[in-house]
């Protein structure tokens, strides 16, 4: 890890992944969008809004995937000092934040069919609310400080706590929205799911995974080039 | 040990001498929660009901709009890093800010609990479980709070900053905090709650006494 | 023909499923759109800076040939 420390480096091996996560995340989205619309079955309950789950789910998924990923980085970029983690962290912070507000909003979407009502109390849900307001703080700490090396710190420790926070978070509201919901209560991707429906799923999941991959690659890059801007024009300017 | 009375001696002296301010964060709980009543109206079957979670809530916020103080002071003065300079071990000095926040914030809310226990007519029988539960998590919010401020010591918009990063933070605290009263309210034991508040707390100390540290040293760092 | 309407039709959930897939959409689109148009904006400036660069030093260059 430590020999991608060097810019170029990196910049080098970004170049050589970037088509294929991009490639990979293209095939794979558009092969789980045909399953998901096209060739799974709809649900007996649900009828075709279940195909929202397609969306949904992955983007769920993702939504905490990115979180790991920069509480993974922030870690690093303390502990280790690993020049390049800060900024995987900035960069992926906004990504994550989309694929929560997706999964909010799809998610709502799928609930105003199946329970009524465009919110519910769900304890899933509502973790993942509370998750986007992370993300949204998480990304103000970037700006918030004249000294952006203080707003990458800042973001990092916070990131860290945050993460330690999630699942306590997400144990809290489930139980508590399973103690306040009323019995007859749904579930929306039961205890075992029909392989019809399993395999759009995992092909969204996947396909998300690589488009993460090559979005925050090109955030990186720019994050890199950035940096490298911002030290040039302080020399110039010294000139 | 000595240092660390010290250090709080210090800042409750400080607190004392401006000793408004956490009155003022008293007065908006309370009325933080007087205005509920206005907004869903007098049916004390619902008061009632909905009283513990008011209570948490304005709880809450009252917390939260008083994470500026701690550090403020003495940031701004420098003396924040004539501290640090010192050999005083930073985990002292965190712990020392945590609880006298508490002291200035939070145990004045459970003093201040029971009047609003008796507006919303809140039976007696579940007011020890209120301010025993109050008791265990306002601690808890004091060591969040603190990291959260320590890390945004000096930002540009630290004000609106701190309640954006603390308040998904205080959430487990307040589910677990109304679910021990409505346990209580509707016969069930209310230990499980108030034992994981406990635990709770025990987990808060020791992370708030890492990360408040490493806040505070990438705060002053950078000056 | 008839498929595509009942394609389009999602079961009478229309309303619901098509924003949802449009909203991805839209997002996953606009991630890669205003990512790559950072970097691009990014390499531009970098290499104004470098060429700016280049043309004070070798300006200066010429200057120190004349004695």
């Amino acid at each position: 890890m430590q020999r991608y420390a060097n810019p170029g480096r990196f910049l080098r091996l970004a170049d050589a992944i970037l088509p294929w996560a991009a490639g990979l995340a293209a095939a794979l989205i558009l092969l789980g969008l045909y399953l998901g619309l096209i060739k799974s079955p709809a649900d007996y309950q649900q009828g075709d809004s279940v195909r929202i789950m397609y969306v949904h789910v992955p983007a769920a998924w993702m939504a905490l995937f990115c979180y790991l990923t920069i509480a993974a980085a922030s870690f690093v970029a303390l502990v280790w000092r690993h020049p390049l983690a800060h900024l995987v962290a900035k960069a992926a912070s906004p990504v994550g934040a989309g694929f929560t507000f997706v999964a909010l909003v799809t998610g709502s979407l799928w609930g105003k069919p199946t329970w009524g009502t465009w919110w519910v109390w769900d304890g899933r849900l509502t973790s993942v609310l509370v998750l986007f307001f992370l993300y949204l703080g998480h990304i103000a700490l970037f700006t918030a400080f004249d000294d952006p090396r203080r707003g990458q710190k800042a973001a990092a420790i916070l990131a860290l706590v945050g993460v330690v926070n999630l699942p306590i978070i997400k144990f809290s509201v489930d139980w508590w929205s399973t103690l306040h919901q009323p019995a007859s209560v749904f579930r929306l991707d039961g205890p075992t799911i029909h392989p019809d429906l399993l395999w759009p799923l995992l092909v969204m999941g996947l396909g998300f995974m690589a488009y993460f991959l090559a979005v925050l690659l090109v955030r990186v890059k720019d994050e890199v080039l950035s940096a490298r801007l911002r030290a040039l024009a302080l020399v110039q300017a010294g000139v | 040990m000595k240092v660390l009375l010290a250090l709080i001696g210090r800042d409750l002296r400080l607190v004392w001498r401006q000793r408004g301010e956490p009155l003022i964060g008293v007065a908006f709980f309370l009325l933080a929660a007087l205005l509920f009543p206005f907004g869903v109206g007098p049916d004390t079957d619902l008061l009632r009901q909905i009283a513990p979670g008011i209570v948490w809530v304005a709880a809450l916020f009252a917390v939260v709009l008083s994470l500026e103080r701690p550090f403020h002071a003495d940031h701004e003065d420098g003396t924040l890093e004539q501290l640090a300079l010192t050999a005083l071990p930073l985990p002292l000095l965190v712990l020392a800010k945590a609880l006298v926040h508490w002291l200035t914030s939070g145990l004045l809310l459970v003093l201040a609990a029971p009047l609003i226990a008796v507006i919303y007519d809140l039976p007696g029988e579940l007011l020890p479980v209120l301010l025993l539960a109050l008791l265990l998590g306002t601690p808890i919010l004091s060591l969040l709070g603190i990291v959260v401020a320590a890390t945004t010591l000096g930002a540009r918009r630290g004000s609106i900053l701190i309640p954006l990063l603390a308040l998904p933070l205080f959430v487990p605290v307040l589910i677990l905090g109304v679910l021990a009263v409505e346990a209580a309210a509707s016969g069930l034991p209310a230990r499980p709650h108030l034992l994981l508040l406990a635990a709770g707390l025990l987990l808060a100390l020791p992370l708030a006494l890492l990360a408040g540290p490493a806040a505070l040293r990438q705060a002053l760092d950078e000056g | 023909m008839n498929g595509l309407a009942d394609f389009l039709a999602m079961g009478g959930y229309a309303a619901y499923v098509w924003p949802a897939m449009g909203l991805t959409v839209a997002v996953l689109i606009g991630f890669v759109v205003t990512s790559l148009r950072r970097l691009r904006r990014t390499r531009r400036q970098l290499a104004a800076l470098e060429a700016a660069r280049q043309s004070t030093r070798a300006r200066r260059k010429a200057a120190e040939g004349k004695p």
